[in-house]
Order: C-alpha cells, then sequence, then structure tokens
C-alpha cells in the first residue's frame, strides 16, 4: 500500500517537475513569474487530448502539446514581456496573467467548461511488479519527463545557448558586453519553458486520465512550491523537490486527509522560504530578490 | 433609484476597492503581497462567526477581525525582513494558499461546503468603511510616516542608513494592510451572506494586486480607478458573450503596454486637479 502510493507520487512528482523546471527558466533567470505557465500547461493538455482522440500515438500528442505551447510562449514574449523589460517586475507579471485569462477563455470556448475523458483502453494496461501495481501510463509519465529533465539540463550546462542562458542569468549587462544576444536568449528561455509546460500538461492529463481548464491554476500554483523548494536558480532542485512534494501530497491525502495536502505543500515552501531561501539545492547567493 | 443588481455591482466596487487598498499600502513599502485574500478570508470568517454565534454587531466584529488579521500580518511580515522581491511575493502567496485550505479543513465553520447565516448589509454601509479607508489613506499619503514608507520603497539600505526604522516601517505595512483586507472580508461576507473558502483563492489576491496596477501604484485614489475598472469594464463587454473574459485579458494588456504606470499618476493628478506639479 505505502509503495503503491510512493510510486502514484512519483508520477504526480515528474508532472510537478517539469512545470516547476517550466517556471524556473523564466524566474531563475529573469525575476518574472510568467503567470500564464499555469495555462500553457492546461493548453498543452487539451492539445495533446485532441491528438490522442484522434486516434493518433501518443508520441504525436506530446510532441503536439509541446510545440503548441511553445508557439504560444513565444508569441507572449514578445507582446507581454519584452516591451515591459524595464518596468517594475509587478507589470510584466500582470501582462503575462492577461494571456492567462486569454488562454483560459479560449480553451473553454473551444473544448467546453466539464471535464473531458480520456478514452479508458489506455489505462487498462497495468504492470505487477511484487506488491505493486504501475499503470503503463505512470511509465510513460515518468520515462518522459526523466527524458526532458535531462535535456534540458544538457542544454544548459553542455551547449553553447545553454552558456549564454547562464550568463545572462547571472549578470544580463555583463553578457551582453560580451556579444551574448540577450533578447535572443530570452526567447530561447521562454520557448523552453512553454515546451515543458505544455509537455507537462499532456503528461498531467495521462495521469489523471482527464483534464478540465480549471487545472492550469491549481497545478501552476503548486509548481511554484515546487520551484522554491527545490531552489529556483538550478535544475537539479525541481528535479528533488518535484517527486518530494509529489511522494508528500500523495501520502498526506492517503494517510492525513485531502484537505492537509495544500497545507502541507505551501507550509513546506513558507519554511523553506524562511530557513533556506535559496532552496534544497540552490546556490550561496545570500541576497537573491530584486526591487519591486 | 438604483436596481439590485446595479447596487451589487456598486457593493463589489466598495469591497474590491478596500482589497485594493490594503494591497497598495504593503506596496508603497516596495513589498508586492500576493497572499491578500487569506487576510480576507481570516476577517471573512472572524466577522460572520462574530455576528452569527455570538450576535455581536457587525461594526465591532469588523473592528475585532481586524485587529486579528492585523496581529497575523504582522507575523507573516517578518520573513518580509529576510526576503525581497519576488521571493516575498512568493512567500505571500503560499500564505493565502494556506488560509484557504485551513478554512477548507475547517468543519466548525462549514469547511467546503461554506458557511452562511450573515445578514445583509446596506450599500451605504460599505461604501462608508470603503470611502473611510480611501479618505484615511489619502491623508496619510500626505504625512511624514508615508513618506517615510516610500523612503524604504525607493531604497532600503539607504532608508537605514539615514536613521529610519525599516523594520517597523515593513511589518507595520503589512499590520495595516492585513486590516484593511480583513474589514473588505467582513463586508463581503455581509454582502453575499454566504462564503466559502474558494472566494478568498488565488484570483481574488490578484484581483486586488491587478486593480493597484491598473489604476495605478503611485497614488491612493488609483485603487478607486483600479476597482471601478475591474468591476465595471466585464458587464460592459457583456455584448461579446462568450469572448468578454478574451476580449478583458486583451485590454488589460494593452492599457499595461500603453500605460505601465497605471491609469493614473501623480502627474495626470496634478493637471486634474489644475494644480502644478511639484516635481
Amino acid at each position: 500500500m505505502l509503495l503503491q502510493q510512493i510510486v502514484n507520487g512519483l508520477t504526480l512528482g515528474a508532472v510537478y517537475t517539469l512545470i516547476a523546471l517550466s517556471f524556473s527558466l523564466v524566474m531563475g533567470m529573469l525575476s518574472i513569474l510568467n503567470l500564464a505557465i499555469g495555462e500553457l500547461f492546461m493548453l498543452g493538455g487539451y492539445l495533446g487530448f485532441a491528438v490522442i482522440a484522434a486516434n493518433m500515438p501518443l508520441a504525436v500528442a506530446i510532441v503536439a502539446g509541446m510545440l503548441g505551447s511553445l508557439a504560444v510562449a513565444v508569441v507572449i514574449e514578445k507582446i507581454a514581456y519584452e516591451p515591459l523589460r524595464n518596468a517594475p517586475l509587478i507589470t510584466p507579471m500582470l501582462s503575462t496573467l492577461g494571456f492567462s485569462i486569454i488562454l483560459q477563455n479560449l480553451v473553454t470556448n473551444v473544448w467546453g467548461s466539464d471535464p473531458l475523458q480520456l478514452p479508458t483502453e489506455l489505462f487498462d494496461r497495468r504492470i505487477s511488479l511484487g506488491a505493486v501495481n504501475v499503470g503503463l501510463m505512470q511509465i510513460v509519465v515518468i520515462a518522459v519527463a526523466v527524458i526532458l529533465v535531462g535535456a534540458v539540463a544538457f542544454l544548459i550546462q553542455r551547449t553553447p545557448a545553454g552558456r549564454a542562458l547562464r550568463a545572462v542569468a547571472e549578470n544580463r549587462d555583463v553578457a551582453r558586453l560580451l556579444g551574448v544576444s540577450a533578447g535572443r536568449i530570452t526567447l530561447l528561455a521562454f520557448a523552453l519553458s512553454g515546451a515543458l509546460a505544455g509537455a507537462a500538461g499532456v503528461l498531467i492529463s495521462l495521469h489523471y486520465g482527464a483534464i478540465t481548464p480549471y487545472i492550469g491554476v491549481d497545478t501552476g500554483l503548486k509548481a511554484i512550491a515546487v520551484m522554491v523548494i527545490g531552489g529556483a536558480t538550478r535544475v537539479w532542485g525541481a528535479l528533488l523537490a518535484g517527486p518530494l512534494i509529489g511522494i508528500a501530497e500523495v501520502l498526506t491525502v492517503a494517510y492525513g486527509g485531502s484537505q492537509m495536502r495544500d497545507l502541507v505543500v505551501y507550509g513546506l515552501m513558507i519554511l523553506i522560504l524562511l530557513l533556506r531561501p535559496q532552496g534544497l539545492l540552490g546556490g550561496a547567493r545570500s541576497d537573491i530578490g530584486q526591487r519591486l | 433609484m438604483i436596481s439590485t443588481y446595479e447596487a451589487g455591482l456598486l457593493a463589489d466596487v466598495g469591497i474590491l476597492l478596500l482589497g485594493a487598498l490594503s494591497v497598495y499600502i504593503i506596496l508603497a513599502t516596495g513589498q508586492l503581497s500576493l497572499g491578500n485574500a487569506g487576510f480576507m478570508g481570516i476577517g471573512a470568517y472572524i466577522a460572520s462567526f462574530l455576528t452569527v454565534e455570538l450576535h455581536w454587531p457587525l461594526t465591532a466584529a469588523l473592528i475585532a477581525a481586524a485587529f486579528v488579521a492585523s496581529a497575523i500580518g504582522v507575523v507573516v511580515g517578518f520573513p518580509a525582513l529576510r526576503l525581497k522581491g519576488i521571493y516575498l511575493a512568493m512567500a505571500t502567496l503560499g500564505f493565502g494558499e494556506m488560509v484557504r485550505s485551513f478554512f477548507l479543513g475547517f468543519e466548525r465553520m462549514g469547511g467546503s461546503a461554506g458557511y452562511r447565516g450573515m445578514q445583509h448589509v446596506s450599500l451605504g454601509y460599505i461604501w462608508a468603511w470603503a470611502a473611510g479607508a480611501l479618505l484615511l489613506v489619502m491623508t496619510l499619503e500626505r504625512s511624514r510616516m508615508w513618506l517615510e514608507m516610500r523612503a524604504v520603497h525607493d531604497d532600503e539600505t539607504a532608508a537605514g542608513l539615514v536613521g529610519l526604522n525599516t523594520t517597523l516601517t515593513k511589518i507595520g505595512a503589512f499590520g495595516f494592510g492585513g486590516a484593511v483586507a480583513a474589514i473588505a472580508g467582513g463586508l463581503f461576507a455581509h454582502q453575499y451572506v454566504y462564503i466559502e473558502p474558494a472566494n478568498f483563492g488565488f484570483e481574488r489576491s490578484i484581483d486586488f494586486v491587478l486593480a493597484v496596477i491598473l489604476g495605478g501604484s503611485t497614488v491612493g485614489v488609483g485603487a478607486l480607478i483600479g476597482a471601478a475598472l475591474l468591476v465595471l469594464l466585464p458587464e460592459w463587454l457583456r455584448f461579446l458573450t462568450d469572448w468578454r473574459l478574451a476580449a478583458f485579458g486583451v485590454l488589460l494588456i494593452l492599457v499595461l503596454l500603453t500605460r505601465r504606470q497605471g491609469i493614473l499618476d501623480r502627474a495626470l493628478l496634478a493637471k486634474l486637479t489644475l494644480r502644478r506639479s511639484a516635481s
């Protein structure tokens, strides 16, 4: 029973990791909260759903979700972030909120506000590993998440674009003096962040077997907590905190009642902010956060 | 005579104005709170408990709720000393969500089923509080205390170096803001005569911030403009039926792109009141 819960928690945690990474790509770098990420995530889920409903393979669904959210993320960067780059931090946060309102309205009008169920035969295949019964979809969710996190980590740590990204994150002005095109790198961060959110959306609809237009707000806020707990400036933080929160959440629901769930997650986040503001695996920067 | 429907809208404006002011007060010290719906929820539940279960008069219940929320605001304000900018905003967001999920599990006051039994309150009473709070903030804006708050906003280190008590200013702002948000919550509970935890979620906190930023974040009157716009704009867009929220989103982005300081700022205010701009 406990082991089963842990496997369920890991699946949920894998999705949290992806969205948390999506937040931290723009937040670790630009110190802005892109409030549209929750909605990009929801949009990806619906795109994936549409592809699965058209009887196309799962891989196509995931790619469709990623590309769709990536495209919208690029539009958001161009319209809502770039012109407001020098404004106080709240302003771009609220302009991305504008996009989140538009996306939610759009999806509700296209797909309706009722939850949509995925075909159940997707979830029939289950594998028994001793005492634990793992759904094939759970394995898919975890595997895709691991591959994507690996790909992002490689991109950030090993490629020239990733090096430029880290340079801009460290100090935008110095990076520009050294010839890094900060504008292009920012766009890249938004695009990557959108693609990750889109993939996570497809995966969460696979996890729950259903999707609603309101999943973005709830899961998006949870992902912010995951990002903070892991450390917003490091990729590995989300990889640790995602499964941690996923398992903590599933276990509190199983043994403490579902009302306790959010209390535990946000309580943990505040505790981390007070004791170790840079997150579990964050660097040693003591003075984080800019002026508003 | 206005219809019940219009009266409801005006009541919404008044309540949102109080919420926006609660954010404005905290923002004046350079701190962004994304959790003021939490204070609002605390105020709503305490005021409702006092009027329904203990039969207190509403005014006394609101004042008591404001005091409790203010004390909680001071407690929440302490992390503000360690955290800055977006990290502080996220901590307050966590606070708001914690309050919401606390009431969700608080069966004594209905839990997720919500709580009812409050007496409906008149529009005039709501606006007496809202106008009073606005006037209080506008008076404070002319005081030395407000200058100190702006100084902490502009440069905390410098403000500390010239001998200002930045700790007191920042925590005090949270206490004051929490009290104003709690009054908004108590009025909300007695306007809708039904409350549930979902009333006090992240969207509500964001609405407060939105009203302040849209209206103009450097002047208190801006909160009034922002609150009125936020309530009335979706009504004016009603002819767009299913697409009115999307249209609202588009307008929001357009306003932010064209007037990033908000609709009202000091320069415009000076022009409107036919006074020579000080700067």
